[in-house]
């Protein structure tokens, strides 16, 4: 499996339109990366495609770093 | 076999218009917040005596004209609209005495934001099974009067206005396939619940949306509707000429496009200097694409609408 970490920001670059090299592992959406709320519901949208699965809305509200989207992911995945 | 085609169309627009900036005079907002959020820069609003059938009116006496028909070809009238002139009798009622053509069916179709779509679906039913020859259908919406004017949540993305198409009986297609949806478990994230009991209004009377539960739903559900209307039709994503969505928000129409693999130059979009006017935006931009020459005769179209219920649905055609 390609590592998660490199996937996920990936995505954050290109929704957020931010040079990859600027998402850092610590990074906020919104307060870093300048993301609004629309910003950070397409972001989990673009999570859920990428790795295939739901992000229920109370989850997607506690996912505001780099690090959460993550955690989030890896645990969901290992499930 | 009868298929139905749209004949004509025509549209209105009230005269006084509201800038972001006329907007950032009254409430905490800008510009710059709207315009990035949205992609909405002016909205027009209905004036204070001028009721939804008086903007079907002006939107049906054109698309008439258009199509080269009179009132009296008409044989039936469906109007949407979420903002009737009042509780009853209906607002298509009300522009078929105005149109001067009394015996003639009319009746209102209650699907938000999707009513457009809903309405031309069920034109389109008419028409094949015979009960109908030519259907006059309407969107007209005055939402600027459930609006919350201190909500700057709300009050910012609305506007009024009204479209209409005459759609006719035609030997070849017209209408090649539509496709309607609805999910009431999603009610609560849009809507404006108040109602009339005991001589006083019940609930609050102001529009509710939560934003980022909308937008979510509403990408998801109308790319797999028009997804699916394709697939059902037989007809390729890239055979598509032009997308005309309802104009909610420029961002879920970039991001529905972007699911259907349609460039921007493809999707009419007139929101910036309209807002969303709800059951009319559909319409609205259709006659101004037809009008200004994007929209030609023989060209594939895609509708899709969405809109509180939740309700929303997809209508493929070949103009």
């Amino acid at each position: 499996m390609e590592n998660i970490e490199a996937r996920v920001k990936k995505i954050v670059a290109e929704q957020l339109g931010v040079n990859e090299a600027e998402v850092k592992i610590d990074s906020s959406f919104v307060d870093d990366l300048g993301a609004d709320s629309l910003d950070t519901v397409e972001l989990v949208m673009a999570l859920e495609e990428e790795f295939e699965c739901e992000i229920p809305d109370e989850e997607a509200e506690k996912i505001t770093t780099v690090q959460q989207a993550v955690d989030y992911v890896t645990a969901h995945l290992n499930k | 076999m009868t298929y139905s085609r749209i004949l004509g169309t025509g549209s209105y627009l009230p005269d006084t218009v509201m800038t972001n900036a006329m907007l950032a005079e009254r409430i905490e907002t800008s510009d710059e917040w709207i315009v990035s959020r949205t992609g909405i820069r002016a909205r027009h609003i209905a004036a204070e005596d001028q009721k939804t059938s008086d903007l079907a009116y002006i939107a049906a006496q054109r698309a008439l004209e258009s199509a080269g028909l009179q009132a009296s070809d008409i044989d039936l009238i469906i109007l949407a609209t979420t903002t009737p002139d009042m509780v009853f009798p209906s607002t298509a009622s009300i522009l078929q005495e105005k149109l001067g053509i009394p015996g003639v069916p009319a009746f209102d179709v209650q699907a938000v934001c999707a009513g457009f779509v809903y309405a031309l679906a069920t034109a389109n039913g008419y028409i094949k099974s015979g009960m109908a020859k030519n259907v006059l259908v309407v969107g007209a919406e005055v939402m600027s009067r459930l609006l919350d004017w201190d909500d700057r949540r709300t009050c910012v993305l609305f506007g009024d206005g009204a479209g209409a198409v005459v759609v006719g009986p035609s030997e070849e297609p017209g209408i090649l396939h539509a496709k309607l949806a609805a999910d009431g478990r999603y009610r609560d994230i849009l809507k404006t619940e108040a109602q009339i009991a005991g001589g006083e209004v019940d609930g609050t009377p102001f529009l509710y949306m939560d934003g980022p539960a909308v937008f979510k739903f509403a990408v998801k559900a109308l790319s797999d509707i028009a997804e699916k209307t394709l697939a059902e039709a037989g007809v390729q994503q890239d055979s598509v000429d032009w997308l005309v969505p309802h104009q909610a928000n420029v961002r879920i129409i970039e991001a529905t496009a972007k699911h259907l693999q349609l460039s921007m130059d493809k999707v009419i979009v007139t929101l910036p200097e309209q807002g969303n006017t709800s059951a009319a935006s559909i319409p609205l931009a259709f006659d101004h694409a037809v009008r200004n020459g994007q929209i030609q005769r023989g060209q594939t179209v895609l509708m899709e609408g969405i809109g509180g219920g939740f309700a929303w649905g997809a209508l493929l055609l070949r103009y």
